[in-house]
């Protein structure tokens, strides 16, 4: 009997799938990073278009990978960082983007287009950028934090949050020892594994999403956050909450849109992405996210205290310090296995 | 003949879903691929994860942890099933449902659950800071992962315990009484050896998801140290390292099976040791 439920489910789940896609409107399927749009402007992109959007959340470019890789024909859109927008391009998951369909594209900074990860930007188009920094309680924390040294201070023990994201906790370790974050020099990366290992008395939990929280309601003192988390935390409680970007530099992720090679709406597709490059939407997002705005008109429009605010958009001599990821996962794998194991 | 017509589709069932991820299992787990790209047979796998302390170190502690939390279950499980199968109280079929009502919520919703409950300043530690008590650290460890372990798998240790007992023909209580055994021999001597079939359904039904579990480590003990099924679900969906992911695989199959063989030598005299 529940296997004739669950196979006449499976039956109404193809068939409402096809029923969808013969119908005329059409619909474009999003998938995209968790508190990164701002409210409203899904709808405000149905009204004008007339395109319905299914959109759905990831916190994690692994997990992203491993869905759409299992089933790239469910998704339209999705927002890798720049090293999966590579491993991507490399594996032929992605679409060559129309650019004559994108004239918004002459909003964004020079500064990030045509990256080493995607030369000329055939597959990808910039979306927000977004860095590692440290938040932290002024309850709990009576000094200025301003090195991620510091979250590895024996007297922070049991106080502290790691990001539960190989790349970017033993990636800033890396660069607290000196090293590239993309270094893959086995003794480098074992000497950020040690120092990790030895940093589990300090760790209270590692986490993603739920770590700012953590920090807000003092269960923690201090974090390693993505700045946009980091960002919305100071906005809703500045009287104790802190977020730096550590001095020995960070990462520069460059979440970017890309259409999978097995849409079947690469021209709507096009045109969201366009739409959301356009001046007042990209300016909107980037006020309720949090994060980097790529979008140099927007960033005029943004009020003075959060376009001079070095923690959203970090000063040159910050970003000269902040390395992008290019280097291949699996030289990190089993040092990270070794961490989480370790007693 | 009519038995095989019916038998059909579970057939194909156990075909396309059991038989064939196993063989690929298998073929992944005694593979590795090349910088190259080709695939070759190879046990460097295997080699990998007895060489290395953590690997080795994260599998004791899963059996370790899902050992203690199989026991306590026994501990607190076994009387509650007795309980439940000697009571002559008209409603006991409402007194299992409220055992089994909580097995309706997700597991990952009741583990989160937990947290709002134990978290530093969860409920329990704000209650307690109204006194003045300073936050006690309930979660972040690897006791909260036992507690987590136990509060979820209860169940499948009661159930069977008390579909043995309820089956249990009364008369060879009466007998023992007869006999001159008293309450405490009676129980000692018949009751607990004619629950041992249900005793072992149990341990496997609470022992397998607990060794293998990787949801509740994440949520209760903050990450911060991982059994052995989180370093599996690591190797599929954060490393893509199939290879090595179905090498670990294939060792907790086999130490499942051993204790499957070892339990099924007393559910051969089985007396209806099921879960329901």
């Amino acid at each position: 009997m529940k296997k004739l439920i669950s196979l006449a489910l499976c039956f109404l789940l193809i068939f409402s799938v096809m029923g969808c896609s013969n119908s005329n409107k059409k619909v474009l399927y999003v998938y995209n990073w968790g508190n990164f749009i701002a409210d409203g402007i899904i709808e405000q992109f149905e009204k004008e278009t007339g395109i319905k959007v299914v959109y759905e959340e990831y916190d994690d470019n692994e997990n992203m990978y491993t869905k759409v890789k299992a089933a790239g024909d469910m998704y339209d859109i999705v927002v890798p960082s720049d090293y999966m927008v590579k491993k991507m391009s490399d594996e032929g998951m992605l679409a060559p983007i129309n650019k004559e369909n994108i004239p918004n594209l002459a909003n964004l900074e020079e500064r990030y287009l045509n990256m080493s990860f995607d030369e000329g930007n055939k597959y990808s188009v910039p979306y927000f950028v977004g860095t590692v920094g440290i938040l932290y309680n002024t309850d709990l924390v009576n000094e200025d934090i301003t090195k991620m040294s510091s979250m590895f201070d024996s007297k922070y023990a049991g106080k502290v949050c790691m990001l539960h994201s190989m790349r970017d906790t033993i990636g800033m370790t890396l660069k607290m020892l000196g090293y590239s974050m993309n270094d893959t020099n086995k003794s480098h990366i074992n000497a950020a594994r040690d120092k990790l290992i030895k940093q589990k008395p300090n760790v209270k939990a590692y986490g993603t999403d739920d770590l700012s929280r953590k920090v807000l309601d003092g269960t923690a003192a201090m974090a390693l956050v993505y700045s946009g988390e980091g960002i919305k935390a100071v906005t809703e409680q500045p009287h104790n909450m802190r977020f730096v970007i550590p001095e020995e530099g960070s990462n520069l992720a460059i979440d970017s849109f890309v259409i999978l090679k097995d849409s079947k709406h690469k021209e709507e597709a096009e045109q969201f992405i366009n739409f959301m490059l356009r001046e007042d939407i990209a300016l909107k997002n980037a006020k309720e996210t949090g994060y980097t705005t790529p979008n140099k008109v927007a960033k005029e429009k943004l009020p003075d205290d959060m376009k001079n605010d070095a923690s959203r958009y970090p000063t040159e001599d910050i970003l000269d310090k902040c390395e992008v990821f290019y280097s291949d996962n699996k030289h990190y794998v089993e040092a990270w296995d070794l961490i989480l194991a370790a007693n | 003949m009519k038995n095989k017509v019916i038998s059909f589709p579970y057939l194909v069932w156990a075909l396309v879903f059991t038989l064939i991820p196993l063989l690929l299992i298998f073929y992944y787990g005694f593979t590795v691929e090349l910088e190259s790209g080709q695939i070759i047979f190879s046990t460097e796998n295997f080699v990998k994860f007895f060489s290395n302390s953590a690997y080795t170190n994260a599998l004791i502690r899963s059996l370790w942890m899902a050992a203690l939390a199989t026991f306590i279950c026994l501990i607190v499980g076994y009387p509650v099933a007795y309980i439940l199968a000697m009571s002559t109280y008209k409603r006991k079929g409402l007194l299992l449902l409220l055992l089994v009502i909580p097995m309706w919520m997700n597991l990952l919703l009741r583990t989160y659950a937990w947290v709002t409950i134990l978290d530093d300043t969860g409920l329990i530690n704000t209650f307690l800071g109204k006194f003045g008590i300073k936050p006690i650290q309930f979660m972040y460890n690897q006791g909260s992962i036992v507690f987590a372990m136990v509060y979820n798998f209860l169940p499948f240790m009661i159930l069977p315990i008390n579909s043995v007992l309820s089956k249990m023909d009364t008369s060879v209580f009466e007998a023992a009484h007869d006999l001159g055994a008293n309450k405490m021999k009676v129980f000692t001597k018949v009751t607990l050896p004619l629950s041992v079939p249900g005793i072992f359904s149990g341990i496997t039904m609470v022992f397998m998801p607990a060794v293998t579990t990787f949801a509740i480590t994440d949520i209760l003990s903050g990450g911060k140290n991982d059994l052995i099924g989180n370093i599996v679900q690591r190797q599929f969906r954060e490393a893509f390292n199939w290879h090595y992911g179905a090498t670990i695989s294939i060792i907790l199959m086999v130490l499942i099976v051993i204790s499957i063989i070892v339990s099924s030598k007393y559910e051969s005299e089985d007396k209806g040791g099921g879960l329901f």
